[in-house]
C-alpha cells in the first residue's frame, strides 16, 4: 500500500547546524508505515532540483496521525525542505521499500546508529518499546552536538550508550568499539556511515548475531522502476545488483557487498 | 459537444490515446500500478530487454543536473526469457498494449529477442533501441551510423511481424539520415529522442560523478533539443513519430504533437509525479475540447503549415 499525498506540515525545527525535524499530519500514512520504510519527498516547486528526495520515516504516532522526518541538509533539495513552514503542504510518496524485520518479543535487541543514521532507528525503537521488547541503543556521531534526538530516545525508556569522534561526550572513538564488549545481543539493527555499518556487520558476523542494515543511495523513481539506486549483494552465483528503493533499503548485513 | 477523438495509430499499433511511457523510466509496469491506472494510457513501453540478463553499470548511476538527470544504468535487465516467463502474464492482463524495448550487443541478438517475444505473444509492438548511450557494444553505436541502423532494423524486421518502432539517438550530426535509413529498412514508426550524452564531475573528489563516467541526459533540460529533432524527422520521413524528451505537462506534449509527433512518451517526469502520464492524457483532451478540435490527429504537425 503506497500513497501519493499532500500533507500539512505541523512543524519543521532546526536541531543543530544542519539537522532538522519535520512533523506533518497524515493518518493514512501513519496507519500503514513500517519502521525502516522511507518517503519520497518533493522538496521544491520548480524543475531544479528535479527529483524527489528519499527520506526515512523517523517517527509515527498512530493515535494522532503525526509522522516525523529527521533529515540533514546536504544539498539543494534538503535545503528547500528546511525552509518549509508549518501550514505549508508537503507532497510525499510512500511508504516505500521494505522495513526492518521485527524481532521476536523474547529477543534482546541492540540498535547502532551513526549520525543521521538514527533517523529510521527511532521509529523501530518506538515500535519495539510499544511491544515491550528489550532494546539498547548505541549511538555515535562526530561531536556531542551531532548526536540527535537522544532525549527523545531516553523518554522511550531505552538504555543508551554514547560515543563521539571528538570525545565531547560518551566514549571517545567509534561507537562500534562499545559494541565489542556488549553482552546478550540476540539481534542487531544499524544505520549510519558505510564504514560503521561495515564494522557492525563484521562484528555481528563473528558473533553470529542476525543483523539488518539500512542503506542509502541516490534515487530516481523510488519505486523500483529506474534501477539507479542499486547496491551489490552476494548471491549463490555472481554478485548481483539489487534496488535499494524496492528490494531494500533494509538488507540483511550478511548479503551486502561492502567493498564496492 | 461530443468527446474529441484521442485514438492514434502508430505504424499498425492502435492506441486509445497518444500517451505512453518512455522505456527505462517505467520498469515493467507493476512498479507504478499503486499510483495510476495503467489501462488509461495509450500504451506502455517497458524496460529495455536483451537476450541474456545484464548486470548494468557500476554505481553511482544517476546524478541530478539543472532541470535534468544524467543516468548510466547500462540496460540492467533480467533477460528475455525471464521477461517472457514473469512479465508476459501480467502484460496479458492489461487493457492497453505493451511495447517491449529491445536491445543487443549484436545484430543477431536483436533479431533473436524480437523472435522470442513475438512467438510468446502478449506483446503489441517492439521498440528497437539503437540509441542507448550507456553500453559499450550495440546501442548508440548502431544508431549513429545510418547503414548499421538499417542493418539492425532489417534483421528485426525479418524476425517478427509485430509493428516496429525504432528509437533514435540525438547524438548524431543529422538525425534525418538515420530516420530515412531505418524507414527504408522496414521500420513502421520512429521514437525520439533517447538521452543526450553528458557528464558531471565532483569537484571535491576531482572525479566524474557517474560510475560509468558518461551518462544520458533527460528531463526538462532536453525538451527543446527533442522538439527540434521531432520537427526535422517529421519533415524527412512519412512514418508516425512517438515524441519524447523532457515532456512533463500536457502543454509540452501538445508542442511535440504540433511539431509532428503522433504520440508522446513520458519519461523522467514519472519519477517526480507518478500520475503524470494520465494527467497528460486528460490535459490533451481538455485542450482539444476547449479549442473545438474533434480529433487529436488534426494537430499532428500543424506547426509546419
Amino acid at each position: 500500500m503506497s500513497l501519493l499525498i499532500n500533507a500539512t506540515i505541523l512543524s519543521n525545527n532546526q536541531l543543530n547546524n544542519n539537522h532538522y525535524l519535520m512533523k506533518f499530519n497524515s493518518g493514512q500514512l501513519a496507519a500503514v508505515a513500517k519502521p525502516g520504510q522511507f518517503l519520497h519527498v518533493k522538496c521544491g516547486g520548480t524543475t531544479d532540483p528535479l527529483l524527489r528526495r528519499p527520506i526515512s520515516i523517523h517517527s509515527v504516532n498512530k493515535d494522532d496521525g503525526v509522522v516525523g522526518l529527521l533529515y540533514r541538509v546536504a544539498g539543494k533539495g534538503t535545503k528547500l525542505l528546511s525552509q518549509k513552514k508549518p501550514g505549508e503542504i508537503l507532497d510525499v510518496m510512500g511508504p516505500l521499500g521494505n522495513g526492518f524485520t521485527m524481532p521476536n518479543t523474547a529477543e534482546k535487541v541492540a540498535v547502532v546508529g551513526g549520525g543521521i543514521g538514527i533517523a529510521p532507528l527511532y521509529y523501530l525503537l518506538q515500535k519495539m518499546t510499544a511491544e515491550n521488547i528489550t532494546c539498547k541503543a548505541y549511538l555515535g556521531a562526530r561531536t556531542a552536538a551531532e548526536l540527535l534526538v537522544v532525549e527523545n530516545i531516553k523518554k522511550l525508556g531505552i538504555d543508551i550508550q554514547l560515543a563521539s569522534d571528538d570525545g565531547s561526550t560518551g566514549f571517545h572513538g567509534p561507537v562500534t568499539e562499545l559494541l565489542k564488549d556488549a553482552p546478550n545481543i540476540d539481534r542487531l539493527y544499524t544505520c549510519g556511515p558505510l564504514p560503521m555499518m561495515k564494522a557492525v556487520a563484521q562484528l555481528a558476523g563473528e558473533r553470529g548475531i542476525p543483523t539488518q542494515v539500512s542503506l542509502e543511495e541516490r534515487m530516481g523513481c523510488g519505486v523500483g522502476a529506474c534501477l539507479a539506486c542499486t547496491c551489490r549483494v552476494k548471491t549463490a552465483g555472481d554478485n548481483q545488483y539489487k534496488r535499494v528503493c524496492a528490494d531494500g533499503p533494509v538488507f540483511n548485513a550478511g548479503e551486502v557487498v561492502w567493498d564496492d | 459537444m461530443t468527446k474529441p477523438n484521442l485514438a492514434v495509430n502508430i505504424g499498425g499499433l492502435q492506441m486509445k490515446n497518444p500517451v505512453t511511457t518512455a522505456s527505462g523510466t517505467f520498469g515493467f509496469g507493476p512498479e507504478y500500478s499503486p499510483y495510476i491506472d495503467i489501462n488509461q494510457l495509450g500504451a506502455v513501453v517497458v524496460k529495455g530487454t536483451t537476450l541474456k540478463p545484464r548486470q548494468g553499470n557500476p554505481t553511482p548511476r544517476m546524478v541530478e543536473t539543472p532541470s535534468g538527470i544524467l543516468n548510466s544504468i547500462g540496460l540492467q535487465n533480467p533477460g528475455v526469457e525471464y521477461v517472457i516467463e514473469h512479465y508476459l502474464p501480467y502484460f496479458k492482463t492489461l487493457q492497453t498494449p505493451v511495447i517491449v524495448n529491445i536491445s543487443g550487443d549484436t545484430v543477431e541478438d536483436y533479431a533473436q529477442v524480437a523472435e522470442k517475444l513475438s512467438q510468446a505473444g502478449g506483446v503489441a509492438a517492439l521498440e528497437v533501441n539503437i540509441s542507448c548511450p550507456n553500453v559499450k557494444k550495440g546501442g548508440m553505436a548502431f544508431g549513429s551510423d545510418p547503414a548499421m541502423a538499417a542493418e539492425v532494423t532489417a534483421a528485426v524486421r525479418s524476425a517478427t511481424n509485430l509493428p516496429l518502432v525504432v528509437k533514435l539517438s540525438p547524438n548524431v550530426t543529422d538525425i534525418t539520415k538515420v530516420a530515412e535509413s531505418v524507414t527504408k529498412a522496414g521500420a513502421n514508426a520512429l521514437s525520439l529522442i533517447n538521452t543526450l550524452l553528458g557528464m558531471a564531475i565532483d569537484i571535491n573528489t576531482g572525479r566524474p560523478v557517474l560510475g560509468n563516467i558518461m551518462g544520458g541526459l533527460s528531463g526538462p533540460a532536453v525538451k527543446p533539443v527533442a522538439l527540434r529533432a521531432v520537427w526535422q524527422v517529421y519533415d524527412a520521413v512519412q512514418l508516425p513519430i512517438i515524441g519524447m524528451g523532457g515532456i512533463s505537462t500536457a502543454e509540452d506534449a501538445l508542442e511535440f504533437i504540433m511539431a509532428g509527433a503522433s504520440a508522446v512518451a513520458l519519461g523522467t517526469a514519472n519519477f517526480i509525479n507518478p500520475r503524470v502520464a494520465v494527467e497528460v492524457v486528460d490535459g490533451i483532451e481538455e485542450y482539444l475540447t476547449k479549442n473545438g478540435i474533434n480529433d487529436v490527429n488534426e494537430l499532428v504537425g500543424v506547426a509546419h503549415s
